[in-house]
């Protein structure tokens, strides 16, 4: 059972991870062009996309 | 450290700059924007404007924010920059942040943080479920417990919010929706599991609160980004039609402002093809006004200095000064706008069809539960586990698949539709619109094109078309425009003619052989009778020849008589109301096979008839464009319009459909009724999971588990259901 100790509190972190990259993807408008963003992956020119 | 800043994107180099200088964010709405590559050549144009520091697309919302410095630039600039590279684009009011921020954000982050409080619930409730059977010691699984309380009670309140928000607005009203029996579930579920907890018992349900609200909370972003996605293309539409005027200051420079801005007294210059923003009175020039937006007549009314104009109307063929007389909320415009505002009302008193479940729901749901504790006391199990069987009753009959039966629908039809160019504004748009029996036209641009074509079976040769379309083409008057289309129709070559000169009010002349000018415009102009001819003609003359009449006609949709056949014998009820004149209704009405019609109603006996048709019995749909529609679409049960209509008809409209043809109108009448049925489907789907579910609980042989795969199970049996909605094959039937 000391296994428990450190798998659960390892399984939260993971889950807590992914949780903080979501939000951060949210708060860095990821989600706001979801087609356009699509799109801007195949360009090939400049990187910022101005 | 070099290779890195020499590969740093130009536009940050600039934002340093931008420190320095005041910059803007202009947002603009640009048409015809669907790719990738168009979106790089709108950045790449706006980019290149001097004074703009960067601009972005947004693909998904047809929209582009550009920063720019504050002075030097304007949105007409950009706009014109856009329109060099053939993009219409429009500039939208609002500042750019809110224009381009998907305000469906914050629930997003709810749906996030709801999942991922279920997913690690979930792998705690099910270590538990399966050592339960197993060799998990109590204090293990007490430890499990508790861990799960740790993660829901924070993300309950949290993701619950917007629930428990709308739960309260409608109990502080004194009326039922979903979000109560939702609430009540939720909470109670939550607390009593926090209970059962610090008794080291089984009944423990963080897991299926939890689950429930990432489902419930899924439902609702879906439902409100295709809703927010409807009402933001909607919203583009208008900005495009252009809400500005150039008004002429003091010192004879001239300014362009926004519509919002004027002010009586100011004079304002339109030229030919713009669109009046106020009602004024004219002061300078001549031209004809085409105010069939207003009066629902196509043929163009000439104005000369001292003529009434009214915002919302077109000038057709000359320059003209206006001075203001109202603007705001004193124009033609807004009255009318008080008129929809007025009629409105009647609909506010719609209740959706997942309220006036939740009307028998939420009551028979407490009943059931007052009956189980009641029933438990009486067998004397005692308070605890009557309370314990109570609330298992409440868990499983939270309506999680109810609550998902009719979002789950709506988004289905809603993106169906959205696919076909119908987009459906109104929440509850699609319900109305399922009820309806009876479809009232309007006849100019809802019917009709709403632009005049040269009319058929006339005896015109190609050479005098030819010669017409060579003056008309200096022109943008709507006649001229007509006569050049003709000639391409009829495969002519249209060469524009040199030094033509367009006379306001009159038409245009060139010089013409013997000394005798060639001309195309009015009759008299023309030198025949004008009671030869009546107003939806021109006359063309070349020199001393005969004058031959050009008639006009506004021709019907290309499939407007298919659509009003299929509507009848779909066994709906139709009507033709215009503002338009008897002879011109008439045959309008003859043209598509309507048999009931009414000519030269004004707004309030539009409103007239569709109450009279209300007082039958019937539920109204009405389809019109003009601002003198307006009003009879907020009073109609429910309304569509095209996308080339007046803003306050499409602000009016529950849908605005885009395209030239009408078919649309069929196709949204039947989805909205697939997706009444689909939404009583969903209905059958829950109750018959409650069914097998309720007596179980009643009895006390719900278990966590149970409640968990049960709740599962039914929210993605509805989903699933509603999902055919996308692809399935629909007819208007009877």
């Amino acid at each position: 059972m000391t296994a428990l100790a450190w798998l659960i509190p390892c399984a939260l972190l993971l889950g807590l991870l992914g949780l903080a990259a979501f939000l951060w993807s949210l708060r860095s408008g990821q989600f706001e062009d979801l087609e356009g963003a699509a799109w801007r992956a195949l360009r090939d020119d400049e990187p910022n996309g101005s | 450290m070099a290779q890195a800043l020499s590969r740093l994107p130009l536009g940050s180099r600039d934002d340093v700059d931008s420190r320095h200088v005041q910059c803007v964010t202009t947002t603009l709405a640009v048409e015809g924007m669907h790719c990738g590559g168009c979106m790089r050549k709108v950045e790449l144009a706006l980019a290149a404007v001097p004074g703009v520091i960067s601009a972005r697309a947004n693909l998904s919302a047809r929209r582009v924010a550009a920063v720019h410095r504050a002075t030097g630039v304007t949105g007409i600039d950009l706009i014109e920059a856009l329109d060099r590279i053939g993009f219409k684009a429009a500039e939208l009011a609002g500042t750019g942040a809110e224009l381009t921020k998907a305000p469906d954000q914050a629930l997003l982050k709810r749906v996030g943080i709801a999942g991922f409080a279920a997913a690690n619930i979930m792998l705690l409730s099910v270590s538990v479920w399966s050592g339960a059977a197993g060799d998990m010691s109590p204090s293990v699984q007490a430890l499990f417990h508790w861990l799960s309380a740790l993660i829901a009670l924070p993300v309950v309140g949290y993701a619950g919010e917007p629930f428990f928000r709308s739960a309260v607005q409608a109990l502080r009203s004194r009326r039922l929706n979903m979000d109560v029996p939702i609430s009540l579930g939720v909470t109670l579920a939550t607390a009593m599991s926090l209970y059962q907890t610090a008794r080291g018992s089984e009944q423990v349900y963080f897991d299926a609160a939890v689950t429930l609200l990432f489902f419930l909370l899924v439902g609702r972003f879906l439902d409100q980004r295709m809703r927010t996605r409807a009402a933001d293309a909607a919203a583009n539409l208008l900005g495009l039609q252009g809400s500005a005027a150039t008004v002429i200051q003091r010192d004879g420079a001239t300014v362009r402002l926004a519509a919002s801005a004027l002010e009586p007294g100011m004079r304002i210059l339109t030229a030919a093809g713009e669109r009046f923003a106020v009602d004024g009175r004219v002061v300078e020039g001549s031209s004809e006004v085409d105010a069939s937006l207003i009066t629902g007549e196509t043929a163009p009314v000439p104005v000369r200095p001292g003529a009434l104009i009214h915002a919302g109307t077109v000038n057709l063929s000359g320059p003209l000064v206006t001075e203001a007389t109202a603007t705001d909320q004193n124009t033609l415009l807004a009255e009318i706008g008080r008129l929809m505002t007025a009629a409105e009302q009647g609909r506010g008193r719609y209740v959706r069809l997942a309220d006036r479940a939740a009307r028998f729901y939420a009551p028979a749901v407490h009943i059931l539960g007052l009956v189980t504790f009641l029933g438990w006391l009486v067998a004397g199990h005692g308070w605890e586990a009557a309370l314990t069987a109570a609330i298992a009753v409440l868990i499983i009959t939270c309506p999680c698949a109810l609550a998902l039966a009719v979002p789950a629908v709506q988004v289905a039809a809603t993106s169906r539709l959205f696919a076909r160019g119908v987009l459906v504004k109104a929440a509850d748009g699609l319900e109305r619109l399922a009820e309806i029996d009876t479809v009232v036209f309007d006849k100019t641009g809802t019917l009709t094109l709403g632009e005049p074509s040269l009319a058929a079976g006339q005896n015109i040769s190609s050479s005098i078309l030819a010669r017409a379309a060579s003056l008309a083409a200096a022109s943008r008057h709507p006649y001229a425009r007509a006569v050049v289309r003709a000639a391409e129709a009829a495969e002519l070559v249209v060469q524009p003619a040199s030094d033509v000169r367009e006379m306001p009010g009159f038409g245009l002349e060139r010089a013409g052989p013997d000394s005798a000018p060639e001309r195309l415009g009015s009759a008299a102009w023309c030198g025949t009778d004008p009671g030869l001819a009546d107003t939806t003609a021109v006359c063309y003359r070349l020199g001393r020849s005969s004058p031959v009449v050009l008639q006009f006609e506004d021709p019907l949709r290309s499939d407007a008589a298919r659509v009003v056949a299929s509507l009848r014998r779909a066994g709906f009820q139709t009507e033709l109301v215009s503002g338009d004149r008897t002879t011109v209704v008439a045959a309008a009405a003859a043209g598509v096979g309507i048999d009931q019609w009414i000519a030269g109603a004004v707004p309030a006996a539009k409103i007239a008839r569709i109450e009279t048709l209300k007082a039958e019995g019937r539920r109204v749909m009405m389809v019109g464009d003009g601002l003198n529609d307006a009003p009879a679409l907020a009073a109609a049960h429910a309304s569509l319009s095209p996308s080339s209509a007046a803003d306050i008809s499409q602000t009016a409209a529950d849908a605005v459909v885009q395209g030239e043809r009408l078919a649309p109108v069929l196709e949204t009448l039947a989805v909205a009724r697939a997706a009444h049925r689909m939404a009583l489907q969903n209905f059958l789907i829950a109750i018959g999971y409650n069914l097998v579910f309720v007596p179980l609980a009643m009895v006390g042989l719900v278990t966590p588990l149970l409640a968990a795969v049960a709740m599962s199970a039914s929210s993605i049996a509805v989903t699933a259901n509603a999902v055919r909605l996308k692809t399935m094959h629909l007819e208007l039937a009877r």
